[in-house]
Order: C-alpha cells, then structure tokens, then sequence
C-alpha cells in the first residue's frame, strides 16, 4: 500500500491527551488477527453499556463523514498497542493530524501507512473552527510537497517527516524490507560486540 | 572533553549501533526481546507470511500474563477468546522454538516483572517489547522500550530494529524523602509537574541523591511509568545497589563473564561534562503522598491539596474527566468514600510492595464492605510472599491474595472494577474504562493504597505512622 496524496473532508476530534485505551479498549483485544478492530473504534464514546450509538459522538454524527481525523493535543498517549492503528486504518481514516503526537502511536501508524500530520497549536484550532462552520470542507495532504491546503481558503501549512519513512509511504516499502537486508552487517555486529551477553 | 562526554543513554545506543545512513533511522541491535500474548499473535503470522523463522530464538522470552485469571490458574482459561491468545502464544512458541513461561509455569508473571527478578534484563542492554511499561527495565541501566507489533515481527525477523535517537533529559531529584512517601509518589509528582505528554520525544534518565538511595525494585517503580509522561522510556545508572541485585539471579552472568560484565557496567554511567537537551531538578522534600483525581496519571495532586480549579486551555478536558470521576474541582479527596483497592501491576507487585504492605496491615482489618486485591507480580513473588508468611497477614486483614498476572491493571481478564465504584490502585493509568467500563480509579503507592483499605476511604498514610 502506498500514500501520495488525499482529498477529504475532516471528522473533528478536538479532545486532548486522546490515550489508545479510548482508540480501543483493553477488552476488545483479543483478536489475533489485524482485521475487524475498526467496528470497537472509540468502542466507549461511541456506544453506550447496551450497545446503542451515542448520538452527541462524532462517529455517530452523519454530517461528518471523511479519511482525515483531526484531534487534539498528545493524540494517541498510553499503551503501545498497534491494535490502535489497525481500528483507525480498518474504520477508513488514513490521516490523523494533531499538534502532538505520541511517539509510539506515531512509529504505528507509519507501519501501517496510517499518516500522522504534526500542525501547530495555532494551524489546529483554525483548521478546528473552519470544520465548524463548514463541515463539508475539503482539506488537501500532498506527501511529495508536505503540504496540507484546506480547499477554497488561504488556510495552509506545511508539515515535517522523516525522509526515509516518507519515502516508504510514497514506494509503498515498509521497516522489515529494510531491516532484512542489513542481515550481514548484524551478524558482523554480533561477532564483533563488546559485550558478553 | 564535552565533545566527547556521553550520557548513559548514548553510551548505551552507540553500542548498539548496526549501521547509520544518513536521512534513515538508526538500525540498533536488540539483545532482549520480550513477548507476551495480546501484541504478539499477528507477529507470528507476518513471519509464516514470509515463510522466515526467528532470527535468534534464545533472545526472546515468553510470558502469558495480560489475559490470565488469578484465580484457579490451574484450572482452563473460562473465557474463551482469552483462552485462544493464550492458547496461540503456545502454539507460537512451540513452532518458532521459543521459551515460555506459560500459564502454572514457575516463571510465568508479568513479563516487566520476571525480566528482571530472573536476571534476565541486564546493564547495558537493549530491550524491547510489544509492550509500553517496557520501560521498567531501565532501572537496571540500559534501553528499554514499547513497540507496536509490526516491531514485535521486525525484531523476531532480525533482531534489531529502526530507531531515530531521541532527545535526553535528565530529572534530578535531591534530597530525602519525607516519612511515608515512596517511589511512586516521587514519579507521580513528576508527571503532575510535567504532565502526560512533558517528555514525548526524549529518553530520560533519573539521577539525584534521592534516586542513588532508591532499592532496586523502587527504581523499577519510577522508570516502569516514564511512558505516562510521554517519554519513549526513562534508566537509571547501575551501580552497587544494580550489581547487588542482579548477582545470583538465574540467567545474571556467572564467574569470569560477571567480572567482564562488571567491568564494562561500571564505565556506562553519564560522563561529568555530558550535556542533556533538557534538565529537571526537584526536591524530594518537597513531595507529599500523591493521588490521582482524573483520568490521565498527569492529573495528580499531594494527598493534603484539593483538585485544581481548570487553568486555560485544559479546562475541557478536567471538566470531562471530573464528571467522569464524579469529582468536582477544589473538592479535597481525603475522606472519599472507596469500593476497591487493587494492589499489582507492573508498576508496584514485587516482594518489597507486598512487604511494605504487609508491615502496614500487621493486626488490622479492611474496613467494611471493601474488596482488597494483591495481585503479586510473578509466581515468584507470591511464593516468596508466602514463604515469608505475608499471606497470613494478608488473610488476616481480610484482603484476598490472588495469583500473578495483569490482573485490574487493565480488565482484559476477569478482575475488573464494575462501572461507578471507586478503586485506589498501585497500577500506573487511571484511563476512563481502564479497570473496567466506567471504573474509577486514584493512582497512589502501596502505602495509601493499604491505608484506604483499612479506613475505606481515602486517608494520608502519614497520620497512621508514628
Ligand atoms: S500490569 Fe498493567 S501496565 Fe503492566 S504490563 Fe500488565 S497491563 Fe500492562
């Protein structure tokens, strides 16, 4: 799979420190495949003790539909589960952008060509306030340029990301290709460690 | 000579180092690989994909801990998609050649407890599992950190793994701590000061005067939770507290390799002039008994202060997790009626929390209509614990000793607090739902967990200490 650009509307997060036991609780764990995590996303704010949808939650608000999940600050916090990025890529988002990011949530995503946007405080709360007053708005991701335009507006930034996992999501590589044709320079590693154990 | 002064944690990534290239990440070599049954199941079947086997089979170790009941371990797991991940981890490791420390074995536990208690994780290494709280191990000196599960495959695959460097920050503490106040409280007051996200990016290292005169087990405590402020993980330098630990363990190097493991363990600590890209200096004076009173572990206060009144920009956010908790802002929380008291966790199940805990409870009884589980960390530590006669206090006390594993940590298993109640727990996230759906958790130490057992409510450990 590879990522070169999207064209979307937006489903507004705005709640900080948004941790992965909220993505996806513990319970809904147990799975040992990758597939289906994306029907328990945001299992606890989306549906009540009974299982009916919580309408006041974004998820459950028709007028948002989209690929792009906009959230607050500290996005993705807590446990390292990738079960995280599974639920969010299998729900149909494949962009997430918030001021902050998580690290682990944020090497996750990567791995599962999930992009993760680091915008400023400043860029966040604009972007937030244009989705409110228009929800249908479209905002652009260009990856080759790093850019994110939202459509008919002046409102735009660019965005930072390492050039080796940029060039992954545009080839469509991933970390074990790379790691797997270092093989001799690890093993020349072992042999030659300072160390006993 | 600050040119080439390192910090430990540098000293410890160099050595590591498989090759650079610029624009990439670093390719580092993982010597420790700890598996356990939620994060690694898709793993193995990403190797059987490629049709490749485990690169270094005697690197990664195996537990079963998230899913496990403490109860009746002996018995089948009741729950049947629990039982499965179990029952794939098994199968996993029998097919990929594997150690396991399954369910019933001697040394099964919770995977950040057992690395360590079997000298397993060492000084100097690097470690890595599919696991936040992996962070625990730096305790003993050296890298260790959570990683997602396409990690977990890559490490399996060559044992290495791609990591772009992050920052240092050295958080100091000096000083002595006040009567009644531990480990935890001194990492719970950090993360109120610098809140959940204050290191994301950086790898910190703990140091100060307070810090050097920590047990072993205690250090675990305080790095176990650097992941709850955002840092990829926090170590501590070795020295004689660390070697005195780990000499004798099990796996812990013996004869001749201890004395060159020795050697090389003494040269890691930080270099006097090295340079951190930030520094944080604390007074250990200055830290009460902590608690927390939302639903991020940063949302923490000293036992004798009253919940914070929102300050800009966080107000939505407080607003939400004090409804949550049924709490309101300046409110004190001393006297807070509770239901629960869970005493586990990676962060604070060994034998010295069970000993503190068991020295407290001594002659007393839990209050009314409270439920009270210690859930010792490994099969280890709940056989120490009984060896030691900590069981019969236990009993005594009317709290229910269980068996090892996650346990109210996170509800996965069996052991969850129902929606509503209130439970003051050792554990390290106080998350909506984490103990169970619309459970309410305090995050505090042993010592004001055992306290609130006894009173029902939520006292100040100190007026209990003559
Ligand atoms: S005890 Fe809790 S934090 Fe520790 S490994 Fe288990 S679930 Fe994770």
């Amino acid at each position: 799979m590879k990522f070169t650009s999207l064209q979307s509307t937006c489903v507004p997060l705005p709640m900080e420190n948004v941790d992965t036991d909220q993505i996806i609780p513990a319970r809904y764990l147990k799975a040992t495949t990758r597939e289906g995590f994306g029907e328990n996303l945001f299992r606890d704010w989306r549906y009540d003790a009974q299982g009916q949808a919580i309408p006041d939650f974004v998820l459950n608000n028709p007028i948002y539909p989209g690929q792009i999940l906009v959230a607050g600050k500290n996005f993705g916090c807590g446990s390292s589960r990738e079960h995280a990025a599974w639920a969010l890529v299998d729900y149909g988002f494949r962009v997430v952008i918030s001021s902050f990011f998580a690290d682990i949530f944020q090497n996750n995503a990567l791995n599962n060509k999930l992009l993760p946007i680091k915008v400023s405080d400043d860029f966040l709360a604009a972007l937030f306030s244009k989705i409110e007053q228009n929800p249908q708005v479209i905002l652009s991701v260009d990856l080759p340029t790093q850019q994110l335009k939202v459509e008919e507006s002046e409102l735009s930034t660019s965005f930072e990301i390492n050039p080796y996992k940029k060039d992954c999501l545009l080839n469509g590589y991933n970390d074990m290709d790379y790691l797997l044709s270092q093989k001799e320079q690890t093993i020349l590693f072992e042999k030659n460690k300072e160390y006993s154990f | 000579m600050s040119g080439t002064a390192k910090t430990l944690f540098d000293k410890i990534w160099d050595h590591h180092l498989i090759s650079q290239r610029e624009g990439y990440p670093d390719v580092l070599y993982i010597d420790r690989h700890f598996i356990h049954e939620v994060t690694s199941p898709q793993a193995f079947d990403g190797l059987r994909k490629r049709g490749i086997p485990v690169a270094r089979p005697k690197q990664t170790i195996a537990t079963a801990d998230h899913n496990v009941p403490t109860k009746n371990q002996h018995l089948p797991i009741v729950e049947e998609l629990s039982r499965l991940q179990v029952e794939t981890l098994q199968k996993n490791c029998t097919e990929f050649g594997l150690d396991l420390y399954g369910l019933g074995h001697e040394k099964q536990g919770i995977v950040h407890v057992i690395g360590p208690e079997l000298g397993i994780s060492l000084p100097g290494m690097t470690m890595v599992c599919g696991d936040s709280h992996t962070s625990t191990h730096g305790a003993l000196g050296a890298i260790a950190f959570g990683i997602g599960t396409s990690e977990v495959e890559q490490v399996l695959a060559t044992q290495s793994l791609l990591g772009i460097r992050p920052k240092t920050m050295k958080i100091e503490i000096n000083g002595t701590l006040g009567k009644g106040v531990l480990s935890k409280d001194i990492i719970l007051y950090i993360i109120s000061k610098i809140s959940t996200s204050g290191a994301t990016g950086y790898f910190v290292e703990y140091a100060g005067s307070a810090i050097r005169a920590l047990s072993m087990e205690a250090r675990m405590t305080i790095c176990n939770m650097s992941i709850e402020m955002g840092a990829r993980g926090g170590l501590i330098a070795p020295d004689q507290t660390t070697f005195d630990y780990i000499e004798g363990r099990e796996f812990a190097p013996k004869g001749e390799a201890w004395e060159a493991s020795l050697a090389w363990w003494k040269t890691l600590p930080t270099d006097e002039q090295a340079i951190y890209d930030k520094t944080y200096t604390y007074d250990a004076a200055d830290i009460e008994p902590m608690i927390t009173y939302g639903t991020n572990p940063g949302m923490g206060i000293g036992i004798q202060e009253a919940i914070p009144k929102a300050n800009n920009g966080e107000a939505a956010e407080l607003e939400k997790a004090l409804q949550y908790m049924g709490l309101e802002a300046q409110q004190s929380l001393l006297g807070k009626k509770i239901d629960y008291v869970f005493i586990g966790s990676c962060t604070n199940s060994r034998i010295e929390d069970l000993r503190l805990v068991a020295d407290f409870v001594k002659g007393k009884k839990k209050a009314e209509g409270i439920n009270v589980w210690i859930v010792p960390g490994s099969q280890k530590v709940e056989q120490q614990a009984k060896q030691e006669g900590l069981d019969k206090i236990f009993t005594a006390a009317g709290f229910d000793l269980r068996q090892a594993g996650c346990s109210a940590c996170l509800a996965m298993n069996e052991d969850k607090v129902p929606a509503g109640k209130y439970c003051v727990s050792t554990s390290n996230r106080n998350f909506e739902g984490r103990q169970g759906p619309g459970s309410r958790t305090f995050l505090a130490s042993p010592l004001t967990a055992a306290v609130a057992a006894i009173t029902g409510e939520i006292t100040d450990v100190r007026t209990y200490l003559s």
